[in-house]
């Protein structure tokens, strides 16, 4: 159960067009991530097959039924939120127990799921608080529970951890995939964040304008990018991409590397440069490499501490395996 | 220093609030203070303000010389029964022009509006006469669905302002829980939005209640509400000052205690959106 198809997907608002035709298959039990910029239509897919939007064209199948026309209360989804959108004037109890309530479960059985859900997400003290009584990540926890009480065939979350701290982020990014490893049940998950698409997804749908740029596992897009724009999307801190003469020399119009796959020493190498802001995280030193005649600023990952002062200057050798090529629309050359 | 001017003026403030508050508030404590004086010294020159012998006999005459309690009665079906069927009807319109906008929703809003501006005068003729036709004139149900009318643009703008309040992603969320429309509306809405759709209701029987055009003019007797009750004692020919302030305070004391123990739902309603 939950298996998603996307046939022809289009849809605008008005003249303009924010999916083009777009074509794409979610395999069940999958952990997938929509990734992209703001703007790029990656919640608008999900509204789409959440059915919260009318399609413009093309048809969403889930199971291999057509759900096109389908309400969403009928398509067998549920969704969290940004926003949690948890029912403010309901006790944590009716929340949960809101959407085995619309489908008149018997209470008996209402209680039983609300309880396992409450007792799973360490809420079972909190079912007679409001949500306004709630801490963030409680509230988050609360629209989960809302979402796995009714055993959905798929979760759709939209963008869930962005309204939360950096260290609940942490904490929450671990019980969702915490949660999908026990339910195994097809989740699609929406994010800016591409270190939460990185560390989640079984499978990332990297989105811009509405056209599918990338789809593949995390480490497919971090090692083979097939175009310029997953290249600097994906990874963090981004690739480096130089054009000009010394791309030419590798018979591209643009070659990338990883801050990651530059070496640097102190005897001459292939590049050197200046360096200006080094940012020193204990586990990893982030130089900032300038006036090195191929790009404005080089970023330059190195495992450790590393004493290297503002204004130094530095020797770098990329790994040569290790370098993408790109040609002149930007697609990946081998 | 800075902290004596600030008492200085914050005084001054409290003066001022002091003194156009009862400046308002003037008039009605005149009626009420009429309304206990006799005819003589209600006409008194120059007036009499607080030193006269008190006295409830204009109550009494005003007691038996007309049915109170039937005005009353009639006040309350006219203003209590407007506002319900009002509210029923705004509620829908004013979910639809909140959270599922047309094109054209915003013109339809201030052409609503724009019905407010029109004198009632000026559509009073055909409104008589299509009265007369219906053979609604001078009854409850008539003034019922033509105070329901007058007010509809206000109620259903208020319900859309607090509806607007209310954040789109939580219906949605009562949509992927498999609400049907209406219990989206029952379950979540309308729980959502209770104080406002309280003080809408409450401003709109305050002002069904007030209403004198209409009911004054499409009623003579079966169907007439306190304001022809206040109406019958302004007699051009006869100085009844007195009674005519009995029957005022009468009118107004309901709706003066309903707003006076729902002042803070009121404040609140009014203000709603306003201040955040």
């Amino acid at each position: 159960m939950g298996r998603i198809t996307l046939e022809k997907v289009t849809k605008s608002f008005g003249n303009v067009e924010v999916i083009p035709p777009l074509d794409l298959t979610i395999e069940e039990g999958e952990f997938t991530v929509f990734v992209g910029p703001s703007g790029c239509g990656k919640s608008t897919l999900l509204r789409l097959i959440a059915g919260l939007e009318d399609v413009s064209s093309g048809a969403i199948s889930i199971d291999d039924q057509n759900a096109t026309e389908l309400p969403p209360a009928k398509r067998g989804l549920a969704m969290v939120f940004q926003s949690y959108a948890l029912y403010p004037h309901m006790s944590v109890r009716k929340n949960i127990a809101f959407p085995l309530k619309m489908i008149k479960m018997d209470q008996a059985e209402i209680d039983r799921r609300v309880e396992g859900a409450a007792s799973v997400l360490n809420l079972t003290d909190y079912l007679d608080r409001r949500p306004g009584q709630l801490s963030g990540g409680q509230r988050q926890r609360v629209a989960i529970g809302r979402a796995i009480v009714r055993e959905p065939s798929a979760f759709l979350f939209d963008e869930p951890l962005s309204n939360l701290d950096a260290a609940l982020r942490v904490g929450m990014r671990l019980e969702i995939s915490e949660l999908h490893e026990r339910l195994k049940t097809t989740m699609i998950y929406v994010t800016h964040d591409q270190v939460e698409a990185m560390t989640m997804a079984d499978k990332i749908v990297v989105l811009r304008a509405g056209h599918i740029e990338q789809v593949g596992s995390p480490l497919e897009l971090y090692h083979r990018p097939r175009n310029k724009f997953v290249a600097g999307f994906i990874g963090s801190p981004t690739m480096n991409l130089i054009e000009g003469a010394e791309a030419a020399k590798y018979g591209a119009a643009t070659i990338g590397i990883r801050p990651e796959h530059i070496d640097i020493s102190e005897t001459e190498t292939k590049w050197k440069g200046v360096v200006g802001v080094s940012e020193h995280l204990g586990s990893d030193t982030f130089l900032h490499v300038h006036e090195t005649g191929l790009t404005e600023m080089m970023t330059v990952r190195v495992t450790g501490d590393v004493n290297l002062k503002h204004g130094d200057t530095v020797h770098l050798s990329p790994r040569e395996d290790l370098i993408h090529k790109f040609d002149a629309q930007g697609l990946r050359v081998d | 220093m800075a902290r004596q001017v600030t008492s200085k003026r914050k005084a001054l403030n409290t003066v001022l609030a002091w003194g156009i508050g009862l400046l308002i508030f003037f008039p009605i404590l005149w009626t009420i203070l009429t309304s206990f004086k006799t005819e003589a010294q209600a006409i008194n020159d120059p007036p009499i303000f607080l030193f006269f012998d008190w006295t409830l006999e204009n109550y009494q005459v005003v007691q038996e010389r007309s049915n109170y309690g039937r005005f009353l009665w009639n006040s309350v079906i006219i203003a209590g029964g407007s506002t319900l069927l009002g509210t029923a009807i705004a509620i829908p319109a004013a979910w639809s022009m909140a959270f599922v906008p047309s094109k054209r929703t915003k013109d339809i809003l201030l052409w609503m509006l724009s019905t407010k501006m029109l004198p009632a005068v000026g559509v009073l003729y055909p409104i008589y006469l299509l009265f007369i036709r219906m053979g609604i004139l001078d009854t409850r149900v008539g003034l019922v669905v033509v105070i329901m009318l007058i007010n509809l643009p206000i109620i259903i703008w208020m319900l859309y302002t607090y509806f607007k309040e209310i954040p789109g992603e939580i219906l949605e969320a009562a949509r992927m829980d498999g609400a049907s429309l209406k219990e989206e509306v029952l379950y979540v809405l309308t729980p959502m939005a209770v104080p406002g759709i309280a003080s809408t209701i409450l401003l709109n029987i305050i002002l069904a209640w007030n209403e004198a055009f209409w009911t004054l003019n499409l009623t003579a007797a079966k169907a007439a509400p306190l304001t022809s009750f206040i109406a019958s004692y302004s007699s051009p020919e006869g100085l009844f000052y007195a009674k005519l302030s009995a029957a005022s305070t009468m009118a107004i004391a309901p709706i003066l205690i309903l707003g006076w123990f729902s002042q803070k739902q009121l404040v609140r309603g009014l203000t709603f959106g306003a201040v955040k």
